[in-house]
């Protein structure tokens, strides 16, 4: 009861922020917080499949190709990114299938699996700057401008609109996670990412789990990659594809918590607003101060509390509440 | 393929000194890749920092040489022993504490520190590109531009290599020399262009190489790091300490890295994003050869940087790159245990 409480109280404080009198930091404000709803849901979208044990270092992959198609369907072909929207996300569907495929298919898992969705991410990366007669190779590409509030090319100068439509798209992704992490699926997912020949023993279709994961979390890192795209109205391989962009959501993940439902939004909150901080409090003096400290959190962490700030503190409530310790999961 | 293809029959002489260039590239990356695999197969773990630890050791060779005016020697043993403290202290303070945690968990705790080192040198050095120059003349020979110097020097960097790449190489030199004379009246040849330093970067990785697979074979450590690359349970009931071994490793490794910063900063600039240009491609080389298997990485660095090297020059140096790791990629399904495991 008071749980519910709490989450309504605090969707209800999410709503009403635009209309917080922030004087001339609103702008700003509304920036930082969309931004973390939108990598918070390609945090969650990564940590579908994360949590068992299919740690993708190439979502970066789905997020370029989720971007990219929207943006040169609207650019060369005036197509609404509405409707482009869903053929970004076939397409994701598609390029991580061929990759899952094979990967199920000859029991690519572990780190090696981590190697080979790395060198995917850098071979969409590099296809990007290489098709650069299109794309506009490492300069990116601008979206073609709409006016200032233009539904059809989901363009407006307003930063509300975004910040709602994010606010959706990151209540979405919660709750894609929360089914899924009550549904009968966690369950075969987390023994396969255990055990896949035990998982197979018992008649859950491990291929078919596998690839299903992997589909819906490369259409919602694209639906994330278009969101972002949109806002920013700018696209560029180095932001939205390749190890590095990739790395990020990871690490933002694994700081928050893989296993919680809120995990990865505490990460990016957290990641987002401390880059920020130090952004405004150095300003251009120490470039990569923010990361220094970042890295330097994220082995601290990785090392003392491999679940996460989320999950560490929800291990400590649990184990105050009751004498059973909480579960361990590694 | 028509980029190929014009480049095959078109302009032998270019793809004959991409070949010849990434042939060189191959004695650097093989380096990186011999450290890296070493770690990879005794700890089973994937410092993905790997070389961004080469990229510290860079700049401590560049600051030591340019900016105190140390001899290149003296830049470049500091940056070896950087290499072993940093190989060192990575495992202690980091792999240590978390040898039991999930692989992955130990892939990202390096890649956190990637990030930190990556952010750090930028704090502190900004990305301004560094880089350690040896300049050398150029003689022009009819029309194409070959120093003698760089052509006697790789001969003899070739002397101390294994016999297919000897013969390769040499093969490589004469038919340079009969297409200058063969095609000159017909096409105009712009020449080969071969750098002296990437020259002597290989002949001393392949030095280098050669010394750890002596370390390796004829010591005590270097057969008892074998061992515990095949059966890590075994090492233990033997009476050897794994956790000295994997100390020694780490530090063999680290000291690997500054060797091949010493080779990298004569012919590359360095800077913050070092790591993540020449990273993924030196992983690859180390999965691709088979974990832990030195033979295998020293043939797929030469693959790769073939593939890079000639695919820079038949299309552009992003799709060298794309065409290598999609290579990497169809092959890890194909063989994954590295194109030299017998088939299960």
């Amino acid at each position: 009861m008071t749980r519910r409480a709490i989450g309504i109280a605090v969707l209800v404080a999410i709503a009403l922020l635009p209309f917080v009198p922030m004087g001339g930091m609103r702008q700003y404000v509304l920036h930082v917080v969309i931004q973390i709803f939108i990598w918070s849901f390609i945090g969650n979208a990564w940590s579908l499949m994360g949590r068992f044990g299919l740690v993708s270092l190439g979502h970066g992959a789905f997020l370029g190709v989720g971007a990219y198609t929207t943006t040169l369907l609207w650019n060369f072909y005036g197509l609404t990114p509405w409707i482009g929207v869903f053929v970004a996300m076939a397409a994701a569907v598609v390029l991580a299938l061929i990759v899952a495929y094979p990967c199920s298919r000859f029991g690519i898992i572990g780190h090696y699996f981590g190697l080979v969705t790395l060198a995917v991410g850098e071979v969409i990366r590099l296809l990007l700057i290489a098709e650069r007669d299109w794309t506009g190779g490492s300069l990116g590409l601008t979206l073609k401008t709409a006016g200032d509030a233009s539904f059809k090319a989901i363009q407006y100068a307003d930063k509300r609109v975004f910040y709602y439509g994010s606010f959706v798209i990151w209540i979405f992704g919660l709750w894609v996670w929360h089914r899924l992490d009550r549904s009968m699926a966690r369950a075969a997912m987390e023994a396969i990412g255990e055990d896949e020949t035990a998982a197979a023993s018992v008649g859950i279709h491990v291929s078919r789990f596998k690839l299903a994961i992997t589909s819906l979390s490369a259409a919602l890192t694209a639906l994330g990659g278009v969101a972002y795209a949109q806002y920013i109205a700018y696209v560029n391989p180095e932001t939205l594809a390749g190890v590095g962009v990739s790395l990020r959501i990871v690490f933002a993940v694994v700081l928050g918590g893989m296993y919680s439902l809120l995990g990865p939004t505490v990460g990016t909150a957290l990641t987002i607003s401390l880059s920020e901080y130090l952004r405004v409090k150095f300003g251009v003096h120490f470039i990569g101060m923010a990361e220094t400290i970042y890295g330097l959190v994220l082995v601290v962490f990785i090392i003392f509390l491999p679940t996460g700030i989320s999950g560490s503190l929800r291990g400590l409530f649990v184990r105050r509440r009751a004498t059973t310790p909480a579960p361990a999961r590694a | 393929m028509s980029g190929l293809f014009d480049l095959v029959v078109n302009n032998p002489l270019l793809l004959a000194e991409a070949a010849l260039n990434g042939l060189l590239l191959g004695g650097v990356l093989a380096l990186l890749a011999l450290g890296l695999n070493l770690i990879f197969g005794v700890l089973d773990i994937v410092w993905i920092v790997y070389v961004d630890l080469a990229m510290l050791c860079m700049y401590l060779i560049y600051f030591t040489v340019q900016v105190y005016h140390w001899p290149l020697l003296a830049g470049a043993a500091a940056g070896i022993a950087l290499g072993v403290v940093l190989g060192v202290a990575v495992h202690l303070l980091i792999i240590t504490p978390i040898l039991g945690s999930p692989p992955v968990n130990q892939l990202l705790a390096t890649g956190g520190l990637l990030f930190f080192i990556q952010s750090l040198a930028t704090f502190l050095w900004t990305t301004d590109h560094r880089s350690v120059r040896l300049t050398l003349p150029t003689i022009e020979v009819a029309g194409m531009f070959v120093s003698f110097a760089r052509l006697i020097a790789f001969g003899l960097a070739t002397g101390g290599l294994l016999f297919f790449i000897q013969s390769l190489a040499t093969f490589l030199w004469t038919t340079d020399h009969r297409s200058v004379r063969l095609t000159l009246p017909t096409i105009e040849v712009a020449g080969m262009f071969v750098s002296f330093a990437r020259l002597i970067a290989f002949g001393l990785a392949v030095l280098v190489m050669v010394g750890l697979y002596l370390f390796l074979t004829r010591t005590y450590i270097g057969t008892a790091i074998r061992a515990v690359s095949q059966d890590r349970g075994a090492m233990s009931l033997m009476g050897a300490s794994p956790q000295r071994i994997y100390t020694v490793t780490s530090a063999v490794g680290g000291a690997l890295a500054g060797v091949a910063a010493a080779l990298l900063i004569i012919q590359y600039s360095v800077h913050p994003y070092f790591g993540a240009a020449f990273g993924p491609i030196t992983f690859m080389i180390c999965v691709l050869g088979g974990l832990g298997n030195m033979f295998g990485a020293f043939v797929a660095s030469f693959i790769m940087s073939e593939i890079i090297s000639i695919g820079g020059v038949a299309w552009s140096t992003e799709m060298g790159y794309v065409i290598a790791f999609a290579l990497f990629i169809v092959l890890m399904f194909i063989r994954p245990g590295g194109i030299f495991a017998k088939r299960q």
